[in-house]
C-alpha cells in the first residue's frame, strides 16, 4: 500500500517552471547535477559518474525523469545517484537534514521541465 | 578461447583492485609540493613535532622508525591509533596542532615503508560494514565513489580512491595539517551524514579498515591534498 502511494503521489504533478529547473541542475545548490553529469548549457567542468543529459528529454518522458530524481535506486539498487526526493530508508542523515530530501516536490518538478528542454 | 576470457576478466580485477596513492590523483602541482620537503607546508608540523618530541618523548623514545606502520592497532580488544597513542600520554585536543605535529613527525620516519596493519577479522568486518552502508541524504557508502568509481569526474575533481597513506596531511583546502579522521568527516559532511566524533568507536573502526584496506602502499606524511 505504501509503495502504491510512493508510486502514484509524484504523478500529481505541479507544473514545472524550466527556468527556475535550469538554476537546480547547472547551480552549485542541493541539485548540482554537474557534479555527476555532463548537460548542455553548462558553464563549468562536469563530472562523469553518471551519463551525458543531452536528449534526455527526448529519452524520457515526464514520469520517468521524476521517478529517476525521486528515487534512482528503484531503476538501479547500486546506484550512486542520492535520492531527490525521497526520506525513508535513509540512514545517518545529519540532523540538520532530517526528515527532509535534498529537493521539494516542486523543485523536482522544475528540474524535471527543464531536463524535457534537452531534446 | 573462453579459458583467455577468464584469465582476461581475472588479470582486469587484479589491476583493478592496486592499491593507488591520493598521490597518483593529484595535480602537478600538489605532486611538486609534496615531493620537496623545503616547498612541503606539512614539513611545518614535522618540524615542530620533532621539537615536541624531544621534549615530551625522547627520555624514553628514540627511533620511531616503522611504527606508524602498525596503525591502528587492536590492543586489549580496543582499536588504538597513532594519535589516540600519542594521546594517551598527554591528552592533547584532536586537530590541535601539538597531535597533529607529533604524529606528523612519528609517520614521517616510516616515509616511504609499507603499511602493514593485521587486525582481528572481527574488527576488521565491524569498519568494512560501515565502508559498504549507505549513509546521508546523499545515500551514498565509501566504496560508491571510492571502490566502484575512483578515477572518474566529480565536478573538476578526479575521485581517488581515498587511501589513507598520507596522513596527517597537508590539505589547501584546510590551509593546514590534517589527520585522517578529519578527512573521513569532510566525506561525510559531503553525504549530509552524521560525523562520527574523534575517536569514537565508529570512527575507528572504519579508519581501522581503511588503513587495513591500505596495506602495502607506502607512508608519504606529510602528503599535500587538494
Amino acid at each position: 500500500m505504501k509503495a502504491a502511494v510512493f508510486l502514484f503521489l509524484p504523478m500529481v504533478a505541479f507544473a514545472g517552471d524550466p527556468a527556475k529547473g535550469k538554476e537546480i541542475v547547472l547551480g552549485r545548490g542541493d541539485g548540482n547535477c554537474l557534479l555527476c553529469h555532463a548537460i548542455p548549457g553548462a558553464e563549468r567542468t562536469a563530472g562523469n559518474l553518471g551519463p551525458s543529459l543531452a536528449g534526455v528529454g527526448a529519452r524520457l518522458r515526464a514520469e520517468e525523469l521524476r521517478l529517476r530524481l525521486i528515487d534512482a535506486s528503484r531503476f538501479n539498487p547500486n546506484t550512486v545517484m542520492p535520492p531527490y526526493g525521497r526520506v525513508e530508508g535513509l540512514r545517518g542523515v545529519a540532523p540538520q537534514y532530517r526528515g527532509r530530501p535534498l529537493l521539494t516536490d516542486q523543485e523536482i518538478e522544475d528540474a524535471v521541465a527543464f531536463l524535457l528542454t534537452l531534446k | 578461447m573462453r579459458k583467455y576470457l577468464v584469465l582476461a576478466a581475472l588479470l582486469a580485477c587484479t589491476a583493478e583492485a592496486q592499491n593507488r596513492s591520493g598521490l597518483e590523483f593529484a595535480s602537478e602541482e600538489i605532486r611538486r609540493l609534496q615531493a620537496s620537503d623545503a616547498e612541503n607546508p606539512g614539513m611545518l608540523w614535522v618540524d615542530q613535532g620533532a621539537k615536541l618530541f624531544a621534549q615530551k618523548c625522547a627520555s624514553c623514545h628514540i627511533s620511531m622508525k616503522g611504527v606508524a606502520t602498525r596503525y591502528p592497532a587492536v590492543e586489549n580488544g580496543r582499536i588504538v591509533t597513532l594519535e589516540a597513542k600519542v594521546r594517551h600520554k598527554e591528552a592533547f585536543a584532536y586537530e590541535s596542532d601539538e597531535l597533529l605535529a607529533l604524529t606528523a613527525y612519528i609517520a614521517n620516519q616510516s616515509r616511504g615503508m609499507p603499511i602493514k596493519v593485521n587486525p582481528p577479522a572481527e574488527k576488521l568486518d565491524i569498519g568494512r560494514k560501515a565502508y559498504y552502508s549507505r549513509r546521508g541524504q546523499m545515500n551514498l557508502a565509501c566504496a560508491h565513489c571510492h571502490e566502484q568509481n575512483w578515477g572518474k569526474h566529480l565536478g573538476a575533481e578526479t575521485l581517488s580512491q581515498g587511501q589513507p597513506n598520507g596522513y596527517p596531511a597537508y590539505r589547501l583546502e584546510w590551509q593546514k595539517m590534517g589527520s585522517l579522521e578529519r578527512r573521513i568527516r569532510a566525506c561525510m559532511f559531503g553525504l549530509h551524514a552524521e560525523l562520527p566524533p574523534y575517536g569514537s568507536d565508529t570512527m575507528l573502526e572504519l579508519e581501522l579498515f581503511l588503513v587495513w584496506r591500505a596495506n602495502g602502499l607506502p607512508i608519504e606524511t606529510p602528503a599535500v591534498r587538494r
